[in-house]
């Protein structure tokens, strides 16, 4: 993944720049929220079916070392070879050797966040091996050599002409041709042709059950299924919160997933993964990779119960304005402003200040994180251990030394306004940037108290 | 330690007290009127089409016209005549030349279109996918309302893989336009009998 | 004329006037005390207040806010009920407010502070305002009092519609509401969001200011004036016609 080395704030402000753009993403994204509430109104039992959601994650969150002892053990019972990685270098390392032992040339790839969240392509490029991407979108971002900007639909910060130039440059595809269902066709075509010549297929995995030892992969194009079933070795990763107890419980997951995530009733294929068909090596990879410390952070646990529907993404205000990219990281968005402050605090101490505290992520969030709440403690603890610039902090020392003093904020107040001081926000000069774009408050002749000392007070 | 004994170890220490599952109280989810019409509503809006048959007869004499007119035709119904058995060894060059797949669901589900296949009634994981058209006959005595009361029917893990398909194969990632046939089948017809 | 008047005598009301509402919109103040005197409170001042903390706290500040909590606790010990007209603000203090010095006086806060059109609603359970203002008015849910303190319904739950601030403003004459197409999409200031994100903050703004303006609005109007303030400061920038007036102010606004 090519990591840009802006700041969340810093990006986001070159993505607005092309303000036509910047609207274009938002109405897609907030058109993909309104598919979802659409969806979401047609079950009269939709909040409870995210209660039940969630205390299943609670659940398994609270025995899931027992859980994952049983999935292996029954994954082992079905002839799958479940291997354990406690870091993306260990997850990549597992696979490359599964690669080089067989001595593969042929990889093709469906969805997986995980192995972005590895760089798994990285490492293996790296390595002298290439992994096609199937999904799509997955693969129009290959093509250009950039990151995924949304982890349900890859490349939705580009415009049809941007696959059409993207296409014609790496598929042969006419020239100025930006009819979606054209453009499809050619990727339908070129990736057949690397379906049926693989010989290795990675997937990721939706959800891990524990009573079965079985995987379930969610797709709507069908390139897991055409991967993993043509080629004679599949990998399956996963992070170890995609266990759920029992099949049973997969009618609650598959019932909000696709209506959270796009709208529709379920994803077009619910592909359930046992046993490694006749000839055929399956392999699970189950990842740590910080996830076991999240665990341990009361306040931040519950953001393992994501179910990666990206319903979040597409409700925040923010992302919408700022796009994918802006977030640096493999999960944008509002879950990832949480997750990753957790695998690199330094490195994405911006993300959970890149939010108004709204709180529309946690209200459609399927499994009930409490997102907002979430990003508001990890600015304490990012302030606690240091990874806020000085001049913040400096700026709100000063203010809460004033604000905690009645004295002192009176004269504040009264010396010409210069209360505006006080404010970060607030500070009356050009290089200030609230006044960039707007104007100040125009400062009254009296405070509230001041009228009410004179009016009131007997 | 290895990898494995790390991540357990630190689970099992950092693991909140435990908790209880929900109760999951299927007395409590939508209810159709009438579960056919639920299910074409819904397989129609997913890009789908059915077709309710009084009897399974016009089927076959559909089968047998495309046979005849020499295109590659995949049967795994008993009740439509012959039955391809052996799928098994071909290969995924093999099965893209596939025309349409004639396949029987177990249960189908009114509230989202979705037909559960076990891996004995497609003959070969990677028939349904890789064709180019798909059909699916379903009993009308099959449908179920919800998932909840699909996966009291269904085992899935009774076989090596099972799925849940819900119309043709499509994709929105270019510009959220919709397209029909992305990798897999480009038309789903579902039969009702 | 104020049917439920006198009953409320008895009550204890502590103003809070928020800090920027005190330097910066005292009208707010003058409006939001006004109408709780007239609808019978017995409202009182407490003239040592400051802050509630939060523009520290959603900073990751919240450490340093412990003075300005003390000072709250401080002020508003012993009142029936401290009402003050910005959601956002009583959010703050419904769930960080903390004394340890004070705990029992710190809860008491938390589980008595309203914001001004939940306390109308909730508590007073007015049913006729003796107000007008015929203007076209927008109204902004700010995200604070309607996610947080349950103002309305919100767009993204699957629940019954509700509305605290419209059932309030259709008790107002001659007011012609209307509502953006996103009626709950937030404004984009977000407390010290609107400089350390200046870029997505603004667009923010401009988008709900766009909605607005497509409904012919004459005012804004929404129950936190630091959405308002941040609103104000763009259609002022940008030389439009359409101004922001805090809640209190309509409902205070004389026949």
């Amino acid at each position: 993944m090519s990591t840009s080395k802006l700041s969340h704030a810093e990006a986001a402000e070159q993505f607005i720049k092309d303000e036509p753009r910047t609207d274009w993403h938002d109405e897609t994204l907030w058109f993909v929220r309104q598919k979802r509430d659409k969806a979401a109104h047609g079950l009269p039992e939709w909040e409870k079916l995210r209660e039940w959601a969630s205390q299943i994650k609670d659940h398994t969150l609270s025995n899931l070392d027992n859980y994952l002892k049983e999935f292996e053990s029954k994954a082992q019972d079905n002839g799958v070879i479940v291997h354990w990685a406690a870091d993306g270098e260990e997850h990549n390392r597992i696979i490359y050797d599964i690669i080089t032992h067989h001595r593969i040339k042929k990889i093709v790839k469906s969805k997986s966040m995980l192995t972005e969240e590895c760089g798994l392509n990285e490492f293996l490029h790296a390595k002298g091996i290439e992994t096609v991407d199937t999904d799509l979108g997955e693969r129009i971002v290959q093509f250009r050599n950039e990151p995924p900007s949304h982890i349900v639909l890859p490349a939705i910060h580009l415009k049809k002409q941007d696959v059409s130039d993207t296409f014609h440059e790496h598929l042969h595809t006419e020239k100025g041709n930006n009819d979606p269902q054209y453009l499809t066709e050619a990727a339908r075509q070129h990736l057949r042709e690397k379906f049926i010549e693989s010989e290795l297929a990675i997937t990721g995995v939706n959800f891990a059950v524990a009573e079965t030892g079985g995987i379930v992969v969610c797709t709507n194009e069908g390139n897991a299924d055409m991967g993993a079933h043509a080629a004679n070795i599949h990998i399956a990763c996963m992070g170890f919160e995609k266990m759920i107890p029992k099949a049973e419980h997969l009618s609650v997951f598959l019932r909000l997933l696709a209506r959270s995530a796009t709208g529709q009733p379920i994803t077009t294929y619910s592909s359930h993964f046992h046993k490694p068909r006749e000839g055929q090596d399956m392999h699970i990879v189950i990842v740590d990779n910080g996830r076991s410390r999240q665990l341990g952070r009361a306040d931040f646990r519950n953001s393992l119960k994501c179910i990666r529907c990206a319903a979040c993404f597409n409700t925040c205000p923010v992302y919408r304005r700022s796009g994918g990219h802006s977030y640096h990281t493999a999960v944008a968005g509002p879950i990832g402003s949480i997750l990753n402050p957790n695998i690199d605090m330094r490195a994405n101490a911006d993300l959970p200040f890149a939010s108004t505290l709204c709180g529309s992520c946690s209200n459609v969030c399927p499994v009930k994180i409490d997102i907002h709440d979430q990003l508001w403690k990890w600015r304490q603890v990012l302030v606690e251990e240091g990874y806020v610039d000085t001049t913040k902090k400096v700026g709100l020392k000063g203010m809460a030394f004033v604000l905690a003093r009645p004295g002192l904020y009176r004269f504040a107040g009264k010396a010409g306004r210069a209360m505006m001081r006080m404010f970060p926000w607030l500070l009356n000069n050009k290089l200030n940037p609230w006044y960039k774009q707007r104007e100040m408050p125009a400062p009254p002749k009296e405070s509230f108290r001041d009228w009410y000392i004179k009016n009131k007070q007997q | 330690m290895s990898a494995r004994e790390t991540i357990l170890k630190a689970i099992s220490a950092n693991k909140p007290t435990l908790v209880d599952l929900p109760a999951i109280d299927l007395a409590t989810v939508i209810q159709y009127g009438d579960l056919v019409e639920q299910y074409k509503t819904v397989l129609q809006s997913i890009g789908g089409g059915t077709i309710e048959l009084q009897d399974i007869n016009s089927l076959k004499a559909e089968l047998q016209t495309k046979k005849a007119n020499g295109d590659f035709v995949v049967n795994r119904i008993a009740a439509l005549g012959d039955v391809e058995n052996s799928l098994d060894h071909l290969t995924a060059t093999d099965l893209a030349a596939v025309d349409t797949a004639y396949l029987e669901g177990s249960i189908a589900v009114a509230e989202n279109g979705a037909i559960w296949l076990y891996e004995s009634q497609m003959g070969n994981r990677l028939l349904p996918f890789i064709c180019q058209h798909l059909v699916i006959v379903i009993e009308r005595k099959n449908i179920v309302p919800t998932m909840h009361h699909a996966y009291q029917q269904i085992e899935t893990a009774k076989e090596g893989f099972g799925v849940f398909l819900a119309g043709p194969s499509k994709t929105a990632d270019i510009e959220q336009s919709l397209v029909i046939g992305a990798h897999g089948a480009r038309s789903l017809i579902v039969y009702i009998i | 004329m104020w049917p439920i008047g006198n009953k409320n005598v008895h009550m204890k009301v502590g103003l809070f006037i928020p800090c920027y509402i005190d330097q910066f919109y005292p009208q707010v103040g003058i409006a939001t005390l006004q109408l709780l005197e007239k609808l019978g409170c017995n409202v009182s001042f407490p003239l040592n207040q400051t802050c509630c903390g939060q523009p520290m706290a959603n900073s990751g500040f919240a450490a340093l806010s412990k003075n300005c909590d003390k000072n709250f606790v401080a002020n508003f010990r012993g009142f029936d009920y401290i009402v003050g007209p910005s959601g956002s603000c009583v959010l703050h203090l419904k769930e960080h407010l903390h004394d340890e010095q004070h705990p029992g006086e710190a809860e008491h806060i938390r589980k008595h502070v309203y914001e001004l059109t939940e306390f109308l609603v909730d508590i007073l359970k007015i049913e006729k305002l003796n107000a007008s203002f015929s203007h076209k008015v927008g109204l902004h849910n700010s995200c604070h009092g309607q996610r947080g303190l349950h103002l309305s319904s919100m767009s993204e739950r699957m629940l019954p519609a509700f509305s605290k601030p419209q059932q309030l403003l259709s008790m107002v004459k001659g007011l012609e509401l209307s509502l953006p197409v996103r009626s709950d999409e937030c404004c984009g200031f977000g407390g010290t969001f609107c400089v350390f994100e200046e870029a997505v903050s603004v667009k923010m703004g401009k988008d709900r200011i766009t909605e607005h303006s497509a409904n012919k609005v004459e005012y804004i109007t929404g129950g936190d004036v630091s959405c308002l303030m941040h609103l104000e400061g763009i259609l002022k920038r940008n030389g439009s016609s359409v101004k922001t007036i805090h809640i209190a102010e309509i409902l205070n606004s004389n026949a």
